[in-house]
């Protein structure tokens, strides 16, 4: 947003600028987590690292309130169908973020149960790379979505860059 | 390694206790036994099995009362009869273990369920028949413990195909990063094999 200040009583922006401006500081996430992952999801949560600085703070138990979906961990065949119905259940707008090494490509386990890489089941849009990724890293993912939105249309569907799988992969620094 | 087994092992003409007590009751039976680090093995046949873990649960100098493990190997190109079904037990009372195990051709792989002797079995055994296709004999409830009802085969012998999937959602085409792995693999079966 790059706001043209009046008299201190108006502001001017574009109506898409500032949608996108509302929901990238305003993510609400809805952890889907199935392994280790998720305690480093945990503590990049908690106030250590204080992943609400990003306005991505209150992970919501039901996919009708979230924006985000957190993939934490191996997903495997079995529970496919359930990732698949969780992510079909939320509403649009909404993002993904592939967590880990194991929801990016399915890691180390290259074998008859697990999903070689969740971008087989639904589009992702934020990878971060890990097993598991640092904190740092993460936040850094976050950064990376809340990019990706403001240069979305307010739909998320249409605009200059529309809807489409983009790899964004964040690495932890030094 | 070999040396190192010489050492941990009892020599042959020392028959230790449990072995022995087996043996008493039942001659013949032990087709093989070994030591290691104080803890026996012994190798029975399946006919009869039944009778032989009832008398390790309910014999005076036995008494094990716990079921600690049961699971099974592959031996697939490796020995002649394919499958073992290998039990661990462990006496509370007496503090003393025991591992039996148990030949099972492929042909017909199917041994007595011990549900009746162990209760604790009955996970144990829906796993080994998820895993590796053994048949519990009076099993009550012999299906898959862990993988889905639409899965074929079990995954853990050493014929399934190592890198065969059966995804129960249709998956997005990756081909590019498919391709990438593959050249990156240097695997030429890989290139063959349709993507997942």
């Amino acid at each position: 947003m790059k706001p043209i200040m009046g008299q201190g009583e108006f502001v001017t922006t574009r109506l898409d600028s500032l949608i996108n401006w509302s929901r990238k500081y305003s993510l609400f996430q809805y952890p889907f987590v199935t392994a280790c992952c998720g305690m480093e999801y945990m503590a990049s949560n908690a106030s250590h690292y204080d992943q609400s600085r990003f306005g991505a703070e209150i992970p919501r138990f039901s996919p009708r309130q979230a924006d985000v979906l957190w993939v934490v961990g191996t997903i495997n065949h079995k529970i496919a169908p359930v990732l698949l119905r969780v992510y079909e259940q939320m509403a649009h707008p909404k993002w993904v973020i592939s967590f880990g090494a194991c929801a990016s490509s399915g890691g180390f386990y290259q074998n008859y149960s697990v999903v070689q890489g969740i971008d087989r089941l639904i589009p992702v849009d934020v990878y971060i790379a890990g097993c598991p990724p640092r904190p740092e890293a993460v936040l850094d993912g976050i950064v990376a979505l809340q990019n990706l939105i403001a240069e979305r249309g307010p739909t998320g569907t249409s605009g200059k860059n529309p809807r489409q799988t983009k790899e964004v992969l964040t690495l932890s620094r030094q | 390694m070999e040396t190192k087994q010489a050492e941990n092992t009892t020599q042959p003409q020392e028959i230790p206790k449990l072995t022995a007590l087996v043996l008493e009751k039942f001659p013949g039976r032990v087709t093989a036994r070994h030591t290691c680090l104080g803890d026996e093995t012994i190798t029975i046949p399946r006919e009869g099995m039944l009778e032989v873990f009832a008398f390790l649960r309910d014999d005076k100098h036995c008494r094990f009362n716990l079921m600690v493990d049961l699971t099974a190997v592959d031996y697939l190109g490796l020995r002649e009869t394919r499958f073992e079904l290998v039990v661990h037990l462990k006496s509370l009372a007496l503090g003393h273990r025991l591992r039996v195990k148990i030949p099972v051709p492929a042909e017909d792989p199917s041994v007595d369920s011990l549900i009746n002797l162990w209760g604790a079995v009955d996970w144990y055994e829906r796993e080994c028949f998820d895993m590796y296709g053994l048949i519990f004999k009076n099993h009550p409830n012999l299906k898959r413990l862990i993988l889905y009802d639409s899965f074929v085969g079990h995954p853990l012998r050493k014929d399934y195909p190592i890198h065969l999937q059966q995804p129960r959602v249709t998956l997005r085409p990756v081909r590019e990063r498919y391709d990438y792995m593959c050249r990156v693999m240097k695997d030429p079966s890989e290139t063959e094999q349709p993507p997942l």
